[in-house]
């Protein structure tokens, strides 16, 4: 289907079945219970995790398929920020345009940018994007400023033009929507105790990184990927098969920019202001951690790294002291007090210790990645435990059946 | 007139002369050997000729066109393929993915999102390609990932890469190097199948004898970046210079 085998396209429809019951799936918990905080499922967080998924992917295709790493990929998120908040500041609120426009300004800047890189290849390759993205942030602070609107961020105004929506009513800005319906209505339902929000900038943005997540599907799998994995794999022989590898590069250094400018314009769709923080180089690292947490070079991977990190970031982060007593009042004084100092390392403002050390163990014990994680598990499950790796197969050529006499028999 | 001239190539690196007004011609449909010991400036003739080094004087022409300031995809474009020392193969993919992008690189070498037009020319690609390892006697590794294979199979399987862009001249840089004795044996009998059943023009660089002797029709001896004598392998062997040039004085072959 669609040009998808049968693998594919069965893969695929599971990730639409997910993606479509994200809001009831990351909703487990009762409503007052005490582990109602680890509740997903409000739209901010959801469509972070959308538009997340949709920039780690893009990342994964410049990442995963040729190994060129990019440390400046935030600058193309923000740059689809600024382009998708001055559409709708000049022509309308519908995201649409929007949305085009952030993809087509970051293409550009990518081919420039990716142009100058991509004469050098690895470490050197990193420095200089990281030095593109960090140029880009200063800019967009100093000289700029009367396109970004320096510290303050780009934001809308009542006195915008707004060409097609026509003069605005009322003293409230405008919010964004598409063809009419607003991006931050939702349906709430209440069944079982939980509230379930259905949110149309959730499920816009759900649409769009299934648009996005078929795109990569098909490029993995045709003959251009093939030639991404040949020059990751050995630019050499490459080069040596009459192939020339730059604007095979060049190539998806671009469809890898436009990925993150849709992030940023999708980003802007659901909250029209776009600041210079979105270019600062932890975004660009953020990105990189979350593919490389999920699984470079896998489908699946970073769609996962993205969504594991912006839960962590979202749920972990606001459970500070006040909620550690709660949760660990029923301990005597003393101690309470030494597991809540230990426990708010590690959440609240130090969320970032629990991300860093899931990284560290992903990275030691599963270099592959929560993919290889579950791969492994599954194989575990339908194979049972004994065999651990490769050497534990039977191979009676290297290993042949010890022999029934004993040495001094 | 040979299909590849070398006429008057020198080149140094800083004050080393490495080639010194090299001539050479190779005849279309020979397997043409240049031997010599450490040092002679072999790799750096094969690397004159396939574009990684520019020559510092003389010329190199290919087929009447002369492939000095080309780059090394652009003269690869031209027919000519290389085999390196160490097999230069895409260790990632697997070994039929590995035979299909010589298959997708078309002759004119220009960047495509679309290497293939159609599901037929698709078909017909594969097919080509699975043509050609059943050539190599590879057929049945398709599916395996291409470094996880031995030095020989992955020999036999650049050479297949290299032969399926049906080139011209195919380069030859030590191709039976860091190989055991049967490795070596099968890719010389795989040479000469490739010699005798293909249009094609092959030049080797070889420290083995064994191998040289048994494939070459032509052999250059170079010696100190240039050209000692140039003769068939019988003349070669009773060759009282090349003995002491290369072969020394305690070596008989």
């Amino acid at each position: 289907m669609f040009g998808l085998n049968k693998k594919d396209t069965s893969f695929l429809l599971i990730v639409i079945a997910l993606t479509m019951a994200t809001p009831i799936l990351l909703q487990p918990f009762a409503e007052g219970s005490e582990l109602a905080q680890f509740n997903g499922g409000y739209p901010d967080l959801m469509q972070k995790i959308a538009i997340f998924g949709i920039f780690a992917v893009g990342f994964n295709i410049l990442f995963g398929l040729t190994g060129y790493l990019s440390f400046g990929h935030a600058a193309f998120l923000g740059i689809g920020s600024y382009a998708a908040v001055w559409m709708m500041k000049l022509l309308t609120m519908n995201v649409i345009p929007a949305i085009l426009l952030a993809m087509i300004v970051s293409g550009l800047f990518a081919a420039a940018i990716g142009y100058v890189s991509l004469r050098r290849s690895g470490i050197y390759f990193s420095i200089l994007t990281l030095a593109f993205a960090q140029m880009s942030y200063k800019m967009a602070y100093s000289v700029l400023t009367p396109l970004t609107n320096g510290e303050t961020g780009l934001q809308l105004a009542l006195d915008d033009p707004r060409i097609l929506d026509g003069a605005a009513e009322g003293s409230s800005l405008p919010v964004t929507n598409i063809f009419g319906i607003a991006m931050n209505s939702s349906y709430k339902l209440e069944a079982l105790g939980r509230v379930f929000t259905f949110n149309v900038g959730y499920y816009f943005c759900a649409f769009i990184a299934i648009l996005a997540f078929y795109v990569a599907i098909r490029l993995f799998r045709s003959p251009f990927g093939m030639m991404l994995r040949a020059v990751k794999s050995n630019q050499q022989r490459m080069t040596y098969t009459g192939l020339d590898p730059k604007p095979y590069t060049l190539a998806a250094f671009v469809i890898s920019g436009m990925y993150a400018g849709l992030a940023g314009g999708l980003l802007a769709a659901m909250d029209p202001l776009a600041g210079a923080d979105r270019m600062l180089w932890t975004a660009s690292g953020e990105v990189v951690i979350m593919t490389i947490l999920g699984g470079a070079g896998t489908l699946m991977g970073p769609v996962l790294g993205a969504g594991v990190i912006k839960y962590l970031e979202n749920i972990f982060s606001k459970i500070n002291e006040g909620v550690l007593h709660d949760w660990f009042s029923f301990l005597p004084d003393g101690v309470e007090n030494v597991v809540i100092w230990v426990f708010a390392r590690f959440t609240g403002e130090g969320w970032h210790l629990t991300l860093g050390v899931t990284f560290m163990l992903v990275v030691t014990f599963l270099p592959g990645g929560l993919i290889e994680g579950l791969r492994r598990l599954s194989k575990r499950v339908k194979h049972g435990s004994q065999k651990r790796d490769k050497y534990d197969d039977p191979d009676p050529e290297h290993r042949p059946e010890p022999g029934k006499r004993v040495a001094g028999e | 007139m040979g299909i590849l001239e070398v006429k008057g190539v020198g080149k140094r690196f800083g004050g080393l002369q490495a080639l010194g007004d090299v001539n050479l011609s190779i005849e279309e449909n020979t397997v043409h050997a240049i031997i010599g010991p450490n040092g002679a400036g072999k790799s750096t003739l094969l690397n004159c000729l396939v574009g990684k080094l520019i020559p510092d004087e003389g010329s190199v022409t290919f087929a009447g066109t002369s492939v000095l300031g080309r780059k090394p995809h652009e003269i690869n474009q031209l027919g000519i393929s290389r085999v390196f020392q160490t097999p230069e193969i895409f260790g990632d993919l697997t070994v039929m993915e590995n035979m299909m992008i010589p298959c997708f690189a078309k002759r004119d070498g220009a960047f495509r999102m679309h290497a293939i037009e159609s599901m037929e020319q698709e078909a017909e690609l594969i097919a080509k390609a699975e043509a050609m390892l059943a050539d190599v006697g590879m057929l049945e590794k398709r599916e395996m990932i291409a470094s996880s294979m031995s030095r020989g199979d992955k020999r036999r399987l650049e050479i297949a890469m290299c032969l399926v862009q049906e080139p011209k001249l195919l380069l030859l840089d030590e191709p039976t190097a860091g190989m055991a004795r049967a490795d070596t044996n099968n890719t010389i009998a795989l040479l000469k199948e490739i010699k005798e059943t293909r249009d094609i023009t092959i030049a080797i660089i070889e420290h083995d004898m064994h191998v040289v002797f048994s494939l070459a029709d032509r052999i250059t001896v170079l010696a100190q970046g240039t050209p000692l004598v140039e003769d068939t392998p019988d003349n070669i062997k009773g060759n009282p210079k090349v003995k002491e040039a290369y072969l020394g004085e305690t070596q008989q072959v």
